[in-house]
């Protein structure tokens, strides 16, 4: 049993009004959950449980003011809750978590399973729709086995109709889908309900917060405005893997963080980007618009989206710099203290997506850029040299540009210049 | 120094703004978000706290329909108040953890807020024991009213900039049947834009927080 006493809100504060509970006497609480109001001066203040259990006795009542550490209340623990109301019996055995309030959502309406028919077709029916594109090997299998594949229930994705399934209906052991009378086209797409599903709801319902609504603007603003082109190339970082490995330790211990792949692929990028200013640049309705600055933007995954915080002066940076600023960005990034002039300004883009895993992807521009270059994971692969097998660390390099502003050839000679400094890559970090 | 996103939403609805501020107390009880400042004006609108009392909206709702008044019962602290053209709602979405464990040291602060922004125009904004808000010569200007989950504030403050006090006759404001003022009222011609600023800046004194855009947002995959 567990006391809950009213809560010190404050320094001057020495007692509190309790304005409502939000929790009756017998009802389970889960702990941090809000268990009464409290109005001080015009604040009005949510307490959340300090203990999972049942709420065993209000001690006191809704509008009395009562001194500071006063006990308001007691919580039992679980299953012993003396429950007066009969209604809210305490849960038997392993309590499980409190049933989410059905959150009214529309769920889909179960469908139930197509009746069964005897086999005989009706051939008068007209070929029903069927869900989903049909791959090559169901339209052969169908045509040599002259199946209607409206009469055909498919099981893959989205009601998509798969081998099995026509295998299925010619050894006639699936039930096949009613044909449908002509004026009733079937509703919705239907999968084949997976057995013994719950009836609970099927959906929960959460807003997009403000980022995510951003993110997701400047996306399909991106796709809509830039003719996106991708373009990958292998680049053997073994260079700077073995400098890396040599002087790591060393560099952690100078300056306090790690080193990286990724402040020898930005100081690449701005190398190749002085040799093409082109991929340095925007469009301005008739006018491209050459930025004299070399400003990166660092793509930075935050827990529920991204960030892309910019490294103002690249070029002017060497390795140590890069990384420092790379370390300071994302961090404060991630605990959201970037000032506004952090997140502007930057005229390319470089996103890690290596350091998730993925060998390469086909990033999105950060407009009004017009290129960003991703990274890949840094793997130790085999690779012939001079006819003979080699163990390198290669990386793939994946460039998206705007084909409205650069054409492959030049993106191309960029990636190369890119490829062509890092694998030349000579000088010493520390 | 924490930040501070301040957002200019203009002129919004109460409903609207109020869905708004739930979303963001919601990130910010997560840290998705940092210390928040709203600011926005609402059209013709009366809300009701949590220990309001029908008894001092003196005007029946069939009346504020007519009148175009929306009635709101809210989940701040305080009573019945009113809201409308000319007024600057300042919401404040701060996380109490970062600055002091203190609902009312949060409440007093709002209305430093209030006090040196008034100071910088000319006037002189006062306390009044045991009636929260700000006040001049006996008057109120500002009102407040504050709601706190897991130590995380929502709603705030209304300034009385250019509103037409003639609808406060419609209640009692804050269940006190005193007065009510505005900069007008005093004969400052301060403009929304300025006394909009001030309040940023001493928002961000008060609460030492440091002042930004919100929403930095951005891209690329």
């Amino acid at each position: 049993m567990i006391d809950v006493v009213m809560p010190q809100m404050g320094e001057s504060i020495v007692e509190g009004t309790l304005t409502r509970w939000l929790k009756k006497p017998g009802e389970r609480v889960e702990r941090d959950e809000p268990l009464f109001e409290i109005s001080t001066d015009k604040v009005d203040t949510e307490i959340p449980s300090p203990t999972a259990g049942v709420l065993s006795e209000v001690l006191v009542e809704a509008g009395k003011t009562v001194a500071i550490n006063t006990v308001v209340a007691r919580i039992s623990d679980g299953a012993a809750a003396p429950a007066p109301a009969p209604v809210a019996a305490a849960d038997p055995a392993p309590a499980p978590p409190a049933p989410v309030a059905p959150v009214a959502v529309a769920a889909p309406a179960p469908t139930p399973p197509a009746p069964v028919q005897p086999p005989a077709p009706a051939p008068v029916a007209v070929a029903a729709e069927t869900q989903g594109p049909l791959s090559p090997l169901v339209r052969k299998m169908a045509r040599e086995n002259n199946v209607d594949l409206g009469t055909v229930s498919g099981s893959g994705v989205g009601g998509r109709i798969t081998k099995q399934d026509v295998e299925a209906h010619l050894s006639g052991s699936v039930p096949q889908a009613a044909t449908t009378p002509v004026a009733a086209p079937p509703p919705a797409p239907v999968s084949v309900p997976p057995p013994a599903r719950s009836e609970a709801a099927k959906v929960r319902v959460e807003p997009l917060s403000t980022m995510r609504q951003k993110i997701a603007e400047h996306m399909v603003m991106s796709k809509r405005v830039s003719a996106h082109v991708t373009t990958v190339h292998k680049v053997d970082m073994t260079k700077v893997a073995k400098l890396r490995a040599k002087q790591k330790d060393e560099f952690q211990a100078r300056y306090g963080f790690g080193l990286t792949f990724l402040p020898f692929v930005v100081s690449a990028a701005c190398q190749a980007i002085r040799s093409f200013p082109l991929l340095n640049a925007s469009i301005d309705g008739t006018n491209i618009l050459f930025h004299n600055d070399i400003n990166i933007g660092i793509a930075v995954a935050l827990e529920n989206g991204l960030i892309v915080p910019v490294i103002s002066a690249a070029d002017e940076k060497n390795v140590v710099g890069l990384q420092r600023s790379i370390v300071d960005l994302a961090a404060r990034a991630r605990s959201r203290q970037l000032k506004p002039n952090e997140v502007t300004g930057g005229t390319f883009s470089i996103t890690n997506f290596g350091s998730f895993g993925s060998i390469f992807a086909t990033p999105v521009i950060n407009q009004p850029q017009v290129a960003i270059l991703g990274v890949g994971a840094v793997e130790k692969v085999p690779v012939v040299i001079d006819d003979a097998i080699a163990i390198r660390s290669v990386a793939h390099l994946a460039l998206t540009f705007d084909h409205r502003l650069i054409d492959g050839a030049l993106a191309d000679q960029f990636c190369q210049k890119v490829k062509q400094v890092l694998e030349g890559w000579s000088e010493s970090v520390l | 120094m924490h930040n501070l996103e301040v957002r200019h939403l203009g002129r919004m609805g109460f409903g609207e703004a109020y869905a708004l501020q739930c979303q963001l107390v919601d990130q910010r009880k997560q840290s998705l978000i940092p210390d928040q400042l709203l600011l926005v004006e609402h059209p013709h609108t009366v809300t009701m706290g949590r220990n309001g009392h029908e008894e001092n909206i003196l005007a029946s709702p069939e009346v504020l329909e007519k009148t175009g008044i929306a009635f709101h019962q809210t989940d701040r602290g305080g009573d019945v108040t009113y809201h409308g053209p000319g007024q600057i709602i300042g919401y404040g979405i701060i996380d109490l953890r970062d600055w002091k464990r203190d609902v009312v040291a949060y409440v007093r602060g709002l209305e430093e807020v209030v006090i040196r922004t008034l100071a910088e125009f000319g006037i002189e904004g006062t306390r009044v024991d045991n009636c929260t808000g700000v006040w001049v010569n006996g008057k109120k200007i500002a009102a407040i009213g504050v709601h706190i989950s897991r130590w995380v504030t929502s709603h705030g403050f209304a300034l009385n900039l250019d509103t037409d006090l003639n609808y406060f006759q419609y209640i009692v404001p804050c269940g006190l049947t005193k007065p009510v003022t505005s900069f007008r009222d005093l004969g400052s011609e301060a403009s929304r834009e300025a006394v909009e600023k001030a309040l940023v800046r001493h928002m961000s004194e008060v609460y030492s927080l440091s002042p930004v855009e919100p929403a930095l947002t951005m891209e690329s995959a």
